[in-house]
């Protein structure tokens, strides 16, 4: 039996190719992940164990409660001076912007580092190699990691502007060095500072972030770590070199599994589509070879026999597509990791790593999902009565009544969207819970009623297609509901496709009008001036002040406060100013309070805490003196400000630093952003953006998302294009006689071509309409669950990218019949009216 | 041993429907080469029934293919009418079939997806143009098919599908009507119904019908048998009788079997 199916494969080869790209598409999808996601967590453990390769010990102390910031010199010097410890450095690190030789930002796109250089007793720090000059040792000077100083043409000894908080300052390059460093191997860059340099701009003069230290011979790690962390306070972290790389790497990994779920949960959705192509080739081949299949059966094969025999063909289709699908998924994973950072600008270097499981779910999955796709085809294979074989008449496909199969549909698809329903009205994550399930089982009893659809959805266009393309349009639309079990299977594989996508358009719409409306409902401003880090100095707020046509400058100050016994991030504001920039959109009390130094608090919040206008409040501000606030007013939760706004007056006298993260600027005609950026002229690492800048900012990553998402179901749709050209292919082969008398009676060439890529764009159509549905309405229900949580929400229809979708499915069916209509129109009449 | 002189057609009727002048149809080159017709020529005349005989791989369905337009050939000439086939493109020819020629094929000849009427009328349909009422009416009343119009073949018999398809080779008004064979698949009584029907409509309508078969019984309902052997004419016969065709034809056995 082995040998038959072997040679049927052989014989089947053509018809079996779009089987195996389907397989090979989603195999490669899934073992191309998991090797990335091999290769990349591989990669990225190798590089922190190098980065701690120079540490034995790194102690840190965050001590708050005695006002001591890290820590501090005497504590260093205690390290250094223990027996146990070999080297001890102390480390400051911090964020600092490398400008280019322009006075341009460099490196947007990855983090700006800062450290300190430490050297040893002779006189190196063991992180850096310099490979040309030295580390900085005055005031003045900064060393640059390689790649920075590379890409930007700096040489020893030339001058470089560094943009910290406030006006950038300008260094001497004493130093080009190379690093071990994780965040520097991934893209970074790294700016080297004199220690007491470090100290002064990212902590406080004479203490450190933390100490690294390597042992003395004959000391262990551990033993160390035990030996330091006596002379730290009960709460500092002191971990060994190893231990550091391990939870790093973990860390890493997690970064890298969480892209692979994803990436996974799509090549899941890939193989699941490939699964209607693959039972529908099997249907035809079994349909095709029926009276070859009675034979076997009338020479005395048993019904088990034929179904394994065409179980053994699907094992072999399943085998070949894996094997392929593998070494593609191989290429796709290293084309990725030279293109796709997953922790920044770059990946780690590294071997692309295959492991055995890897091969193993690539086999497994490859050979699994054909073989289940043509379990139910190879049983129906198996009922062709050994008759068949004798008899001389075309033996009709099966047209078994799709009265089961039909109420079975219903029932799921009522089911499902009843569940959605429930979901979309009971909200939350138990809402959006049950709109899961119920999606699943939407889209299930969907796909089962699709061959019963497909008739009255397909009958719509049927005069459309008469009207406008003649006995052509006519013959296309009846061919397409020819048989609707494979038509449906054709559709099917769309459909997914297309329903995933289309709910995806309409969530992304309506989330998009919603941070619309509340962009131009609270932000009265026109600029917003923010920083690329380290945070905007104070300096900024009078320098914009001075810029002509400017009429209000309302920063947005960050600090955090106890209130009624709950830890808050609080916006500080000048009231003044901040009434002009933003309208908050208030739903009890009045704006007005924050001059008075009440606060203001975003419904959610006082909701959950019990809080309304005119409670007075204890709070305890961030130097652990208490006071009372009362509520002056309450507004509607958003994106834009901070669930808790007051005055900088009441914050002020608390707050040890200033840490202003965002400036609003409203203007009066005539100022433009160049006047703005003029003013803020010191200061490289300041960002203004106009009001479609504030837009994008608050709306997030949204439409990059989107397009991502976009990205990865497209090769769902590749799948269903050779779904379709499979099913085209068959029933040209089948319908070659009529083909061959449609010629004989005078249809020319362009006839037939056309009736058959009007079958193939009624099917796509068919299957996007389905598909478009389905979406719109699993969108409108996973929206309903959030509405609470988004301020301005409305649901959205967004007709001109559902437009987009159906001319793009029309045009897909266009291509899928590109080959299949030209093999028809070439068929030679005579051969194909005398096929017997 | 009978030899089977060949008398040579009688070119001499004055108004034909078709015509084929010396020619030839070859396959293949050097070793592989097979003539399948060789220099012939032969005319069919409206209102005439002509039947075309001979053994198989006489080249008789490829003499009805050529002169039909859905087969090339390699020298000589076709004329339909006063159309020269040998000049023209494929869509003239598809254009020529669709509008002065109707077919009958042995089986196969209905779409299962359109009734009985649309079938008959798919030329007219294809062309983009409305069917003639009356001969419409007038053709599908000969062929007694009034009452199955919206039946969809699978719901008709063979003799049924068949009338269907007699009807749809008629009902465009063609120059001439080409039949393969188009008994070949029925029962003896329906085939009789089938061919009554096509000499009904030469008598009654005029119309020009070629017909292949190898059925001698077939035969005698023609006025005129032709018959082929290699590829050549080799006799005529006027007015056959069945028993005179396949008097005719085992004669040819006797003399391909000595030859």
């Amino acid at each position: 039996m082995f040998r038959t199916a072997l040679r049927n494969v052989l014989a089947h080869k053509a018809r079996l190719l779009m089987t195996v790209l389907a397989v090979m598409l989603g195999v490669a999808f899934v073992s191309g992940t998991l090797i990335f996601n091999d290769t990349l967590s591989n990669g990225y453990r190798d590089q922190t164990a190098k980065s701690y390769a120079h540490v034995d010990v790194e102690a840190r102390s965050y001590d708050t409660s005695d006002k001591i910031p890290g820590i501090s010199g005497k504590t260093f010097d205690d390290i250094t001076r223990l027996d146990q410890v070999a080297e001890a450095a102390g480390r400051v690190d911090g964020t600092a912007d490398v400008t280019d030789k322009d006075g341009r930002l460099i490196n947007s796109g990855s983090s700006t580092s800062a450290a300190n250089f430490a050297p040893g007793k002779d006189g190196q720090d063991p992180l850096y190699v310099f490979t040309d000059g030295s580390g900085p040792t005055e005031p003045g000077q900064v060393a640059l990691d390689k790649d920075t100083a590379e890409k930007n043409g700096y040489e020893v000894g030339d001058t470089v502007r560094i943009a910290l908080k406030g006006p950038a300052k300008t260094y001497k390059l004493s130093g080009i060095f190379t690093t071990d460093d994780t965040s520097v191997a991934l893209g970074d860059s790294l700016v080297l500072f004199d220690t007491p340099v470090a100290q002064r701009l990212f902590l406080q003069p004479g203490f450190y972030h933390y100490v690294t230290a390597t042992a003395a011979p004959g000391t262990s790690s551990t033993e160390l770590a035990a030996t330091i962390s006596k002379l730290l306070p009960g709460d500092a972290d002191v971990k060994t070199g190893q231990q550091l790389a391990d939870e790093r790497a973990k860390g890493g990994a997690g970064d890298a599994s969480t892209l692979s779920a994803i990436l996974l949960a799509f090549a899941g959705v890939a193989l699941f589509v490939s699964v209607f192509l693959i039972a529908n080739t099997f249907t035809m081949l079994a349909a095709q070879r029926a009276r070859e299949l009675a034979l076997l059966r009338a020479v005395g094969a048993s019904r088990g026999q034929v179904t394994r025999s065409v179980l053994i063909e699907a094992m072999v289709v399943g085998a070949v597509a894996s094997a392929a699908g593998l070494g593609l998924g191989a290429a796709m994973a290293a084309v990725a990791r030279s293109t796709v950072g997953v922790f920044g600008a770059k990946n780690p270097d590294g071997p692309l790593v295959v492991t055995s499981t890897t091969v193993l779910v690539a086999a497994v999955v490859g050979v699994l999902v054909t073989m289940l796709a043509a379990w139910l085809p190879a049983r129906r294979a198996a009922k062709i009565p050994p008759v068949a074989a004798i008899g001389s008449a075309h033996l009709p496909t099966t047209t078994r009544s799709l009265v089961l199969r039909n109420l079975l549909g219903g029932m799921i698809t009522l089911l499902g969207a009843t569940v959605v329903l429930a979901g979309a009205g009971a909200g939350g994550s138990l809402g959006q819970g049950l709109v899961g399930l119920g999606a699943v089982l939407a889209v299930t009893g969907v796909i089962v009623l699709i061959p019963l659809l497909s008739r009255p959805v397909i009958a719509v266009a049927h005069p459309l297609l008469r009207r406008g393309f003649g006995v052509s349009g006519k013959l296309a639309g009846q061919n397409a509901v020819r048989s609707p079990r494979r038509t449906g299977a054709t559709a099917s594989a769309l459909a997914i496709g297309l329903t995933l996508v289309s709910a995806l358009t309409v969530l992304a719409a309506t989330l998009g009008q919603a941070v619309d409306k509340v962009t131009t409902d609270i932000v009265r401003a026109d600029y917003m001036v923010t920083d690329s880090g380290a945070g905007l100095d104070p300096s900024a707020v009078a320098d914009l002040r001075k810029v002509q046509g400017v009429t209000a400058v309302s920063q947005e100050q960050q600090a955090w406060m106890q209130i009624d016994g709950s830890q808050q991030d609080v916006t500080g504001v000048t009231p003044a100013d901040f009434q002009k920039a933003l309208r908050l959109p208030v739903v009890s009390g009045s704006q007005d309070t924050l001059a008075k130094g009440q606060i203001a608090v975003a419904e959610n919040l006082a909701r959950s805490n019990g809080w309304k206008v005119g409670d007075t409040l204890p709070v305890e501000y961030e130097d652990g003196k208490s006071g009372r606030l009362t509520v002056g007013a309450v507004f509607e939760h958003n994106d834009v400000v901070l669930p808790v706004v007051v005055s900088t007056d009441v914050i002020e006298p608390h707050a040890d630093k200033t840490s202003i993260l965002k400036i609003y600027v409203k203007t009066e005609g005539g100022t433009n952003e160049k006047a703005l950026a003029d003013a803020l002229a010191g200061d490289p690492g300041v960002k203004i953006g106009d009001r479609q800048d504030i837009r994008d900012e608050i709306s997030g990553e949204l439409d990059t998302l989107l397009n991502v998402l976009y990205g990865l179901l497209a090769i769902s749709l590749v799948i269903a294009v050779l779904g379709v050209v499979n099913t085209l292919a068959m029933s040209v082969f089948e319908r070659q006689r009529e083909v061959g008398m449609l010629r004989a009676v005078g249809l020319d060439r362009r006839g037939v071509t056309r009736m058959i890529q009007l079958e193939s764009v009624v099917i796509s159509l068919f299957g996007a309409v389905i598909g478009l549905g389905l979406g719109a309405f699993l969108g409108w229900a996973v929206g309903e669950t959030m509405k609470t949580e988004i301020p301005g929400y409305a649901w959205v229809l967004p007709w001109g990218r559902f437009a987009l979708f159906m001319l793009l499915a029309a045009l897909v069916g266009l291509l899928a019949a590109m080959w299949p209509a030209r093999s028809a129109a070439r068929l030679n009449m005579l051969t194909a009216i005398k096929t017997e | 041993m009978t030899t089977a002189s060949p008398t040579g057609p009688r070119t001499t009727i004055p108004t034909a429907a078709a015509r084929a002048i010396e020619l030839s149809k070859v396959y293949g080159d050097g070793d592989t080469r097979v003539v399948a017709l060789d220099r012939v020529s032969v005319g069919f005349g409206q209102s005439q029934f002509t039947a075309i005989m001979g053994p198989s791989g006489s080249g008789k369905s490829t003499l009805m293919h050529c002169v039909a337009g859905l087969d090339s050939f390699s020298s000589g000439s076709v004329r339909v009418g006063d159309v020269e086939l040998g000049s023209l493109t494929d869509r003239q020819l598809t254009r020529l079939r669709r509008d002065k020629i109707g077919f009958i094929f042995q089986a196969f000849n209905l779409l299962p997806t359109l009734t009985a009427l649309e079938n008959i009328t798919l030329p007219m349909g294809i062309a983009g143009r409305k069917p003639d009422k009356q001969w419409l009416d007038c053709v599908i009343q000969m062929v007694g098919l009034s009452g199955r119009l919206s039946h969809r073949p699978t719901q008709l018999s063979g003799g049924q599908q068949q009338r269907v398809a007699v009807a749809r080779a008629l009902a465009s008004k063609p120059d001439i009507v080409f039949g393969d064979e188009p008994t070949g698949n029925l029962d003896s009584r329906a085939g009789a119904e089938v061919l009554g029907f096509l000499r009904d409509s030469v008598r009654t309508l005029g119309q020009a019908v070629v017909m292949v078969t190898h059925d001698p019984v077939a035969a005698s309902y023609a006025d005129r048998v032709v018959f082929l052997a290699d590829g050549r004419i080799v006799d005529e016969m006027y007015e056959p009788t069945a028993d005179g065709v396949l008097d005719r034809m085992k004669a040819f056995d006797t003399s391909f079997r000595t030859s």
